[in-house]
């Protein structure tokens, strides 16, 4: 086999691991969409928050002690103790159903019945408040995330698979991470999807999602079930926000993921869960693809664009995107 | 007016522990209270004042002219508006201010004029959304499917498997609902309703839109679940013909009032009936 070849399937394997990340932030849009209609503009910033929040945890900070420092004149900055990763976890999760339980009690218990655009509206301005909020309780500066997951190139993969190739192949260069963070997310997607197939609280997520009025009159409560997916789109966030952050830091451009998914949504349908992960899959593949076969030609960085111009593609020939469903108004 | 109206309906329920109908049901306490209730919408009056009761086991009609006010009755049985004014009783006990999914869990289904199921799922598992409040088990375990979830979701299917047939729909069942003509999804939405396993049950013009075949199957089944599983029913319909043979005492509303209350016979020969349907000649 060519090295060419090889170095395709390369470029190939690490697409679907960064479709997987994709797909992973994309679910936490559909989960949400899906039940109430809203486009969640703080997804990203979601996503944030949560890493801020465990490295914070982790590290033992004190919460708003910048605040605090201020106000009582004191100078507390730590506690002094490390929390173990698991545990540290386990607390970041507590918060963001915390979060999720407010944002539904003190914004869209509001909101209800209010037009499309005013509950995007909401959420911009929930993506900022957030990101101060995360700044304020957390202090602003760049923090590195480590829970101890492997990093680097895996020496086993890369020298089982050098002797495919001629001489001038070295094997496959997989990021550890890289392996770890698709685990997870296959993880996460499945268990996702088992919720909600089999589970009490999943049949009447999907309910929900098919017709508020129909939902109530079988005694669903709409605002649980709202609480719930915020709290499940806050685990998908924590999740994406680990895995971006131990890859490059915990920092402002984390929140940036969220402009990742738009395209995926595009492709996959903003309610369709396959569609989530399909999207992803062929967004992650094809930019890398495009940048290795054609990105020499026409000088490269094609993965800012690449994404957007597919989408956009898409969107002239399937506006519901690969599963969204079509809508057909019955005259 | 309306107190004659109330006389005329007091006469015939002296028996204050109910009443033998002519088919010879027994038919039961009192189950549903309305007392006074007022309903506005901004300067618009859609329920103005009106007491009726519901008892136990029997067909009970709402009836009335377009914008009587009916289905905002029927919105305020089962939460979904909340009146202004007065109180609604429910098993002898003034029931609070509720939601409507808590009126639902108190047990009482009910369908929709326009119907509402969910198009995107099977037969089988919107009759299946009607059991979630027999679902009992933690959701880690369902999860998984454990011993007790397993039991759970076994005994909540074979139930829908009864209604199912029951209502002589299982050849639709794995059908998306979305697919389904109008007369099946209406009887798709009573089959939910029914696997809630109601005390009341409310029915938002059942047979409308459907032709004479659809509607004779309909009442038979109205019929059928009143006798098999002895549920009180409350329903809204156009079809005097349809009501006049199924319900057992008929309230008559007409721009937020109620004009009448009595059996179906009394009900049709009340003047102020007559005069809301067919008009009040000028003299």
């Amino acid at each position: 086999m060519s090295a060419d070849f090889l170095y395709g399937i390369e470029v190939i394997l690490n697409g679907l691991m960064a479709g997987v990340m994709y797909a992973l932030v994309a679910l936490g849009f559909v989960l949400i969409f899906k039940a109430s209609g809203i486009f969640n503009f703080a997804q990203g910033v979601m996503a944030l928050f949560a890493a801020l929040t465990l490295v914070g945890i982790m590290e033992g900070q004190v919460p708003f002690s910048h605040l605090i420092n201020e106000v009582f004149g004191t100078e507390v900055h730590h506690f002094g103790w490390h929390v173990p990763a698991l545990l540290a976890i386990a607390i970041t999760l507590f918060v963001m159903v915390a979060f999720a339980w407010a944002v539904q009690k003190f914004l869209f218990k509001h909101l209800v019945g209010q037009e499309p655009i005013i509950l995007f509206m909401a959420t911009i301005g929930l993506a900022y408040f957030l990101e101060g909020f995360g700044d304020l309780m957390w202090g602003s500066n760049i923090k590195t995330l480590n829970l101890g997951l492997p990093q680097g190139g895996s020496r086993v993969i890369e020298d089982m698979t050098a002797k495919l190739g001629g001489d001038d192949f070295y094997g496959f260069f997989i990021d550890k991470l890289d392996i770890v963070a698709t685990g997870v997310a296959i993880v996460l997607v499945l268990s996702l999807i088992c919720f909600s197939q089999f589970t009490k609280q999943g049949r009447a997520m999907r309910a929900v999602a098919d017709d508020h009025q129909a939902a109530l009159s079988v005694g669903i409560s709409l605002n649980f079930i709202w609480v719930l997916v915020w709290s499940l789109a806050g685990l998908v966030a924590l999740v994406a926000g680990v895995m971006w952050g131990a890859k490059s830091g915990v920092q402002f451009s984390l929140s940036l993921i969220a402009l990742k998914a738009l395209p995926v949504l595009m492709l996959g349908g903003f309610t369709s869960i396959p569609g989530a992960i399909v999207g992803g899959l062929i967004i992650g593949v094809g930019e890398k693809l495009f940048e290795y076969l054609i990105g020499p030609m026409v000088g490269g960085a094609t993965e800012n664009w690449f994404a957007y111009v597919l989408a956009l593609a898409f969107l002239v020939f399937r506006p519901q995107g690969l599963f969204g469903e079509k809508i057909i108004e019955r005259v | 007016m309306i107190e004659a109206a109330e006389k005329h309906m007091h006469q015939n329920e002296d028996l204050t522990s109910g009443y033998t109908t002519a088919d010879g049901r027994r038919i039961g306490d009192v189950m549903m209270d309305l007392k006074s209730i007022t309903l506005r919408f901004g300067g618009v009056v859609a329920i103005q004042d009106i007491s009726f009761d519901i008892r136990q086991g029997e067909i009970r009609a709402i009836i009335g002219p377009n914008g009587a006010g009916k289905s905002s009755m029927l919105n305020v049985i089962s939460g979904f508006y909340v009146p202004q004014e007065g109180e609604v009783w429910f098993r002898g006990k003034k029931r609070p201010s509720l939601k409507p999914y808590q009126v639902a869990q108190q047990g009482i289904a009910r369908t929709f004029q326009n119907i509402a199921l969910f198009e995107g799922m099977t037969v089988l598992d919107n009759v299946m959304t009607g059991r979630l409040n027999f679902m009992k088990s933690g959701w880690l375990a369902q999860t998984i499917w454990l011993g007790k979830a397993s039991r759970e979701e076994t005994a909540n299917r074979q139930k829908v498997e009864e209604i199912i047939d029951f209502l002589e729909i299982q050849s639709i069942r794995k059908t998306p609902v979305g697919r389904l003509p109008y007369g099946l999804k209406k009887r798709v939405e009573l089959a939910r309703a029914l696997a809630a396993e109601p005390e009341l049950l409310l029915l938002d013009e059942p047979m409308a839109g459907m032709n004479v075949e659809e509607k004779e199957d309909m009442s038979r089944f109205i019929l059928d679940v009143n006798d098999e599983f002895g549920t009180t029913i409350a329903l809204i319909e156009h079809d005097m013909g349809v009501v006049m043979d199924l319900s057992d005492r008929v309230v008559v509303m007409d721009y937020g009032k109620k004009i009448g209350d009595g059996t179906p016979d009394e009900v049709r020969n009340n003047e102020q009936v007559i005069a809301a349907y067919l008009g009040v000649p000028n003299e």
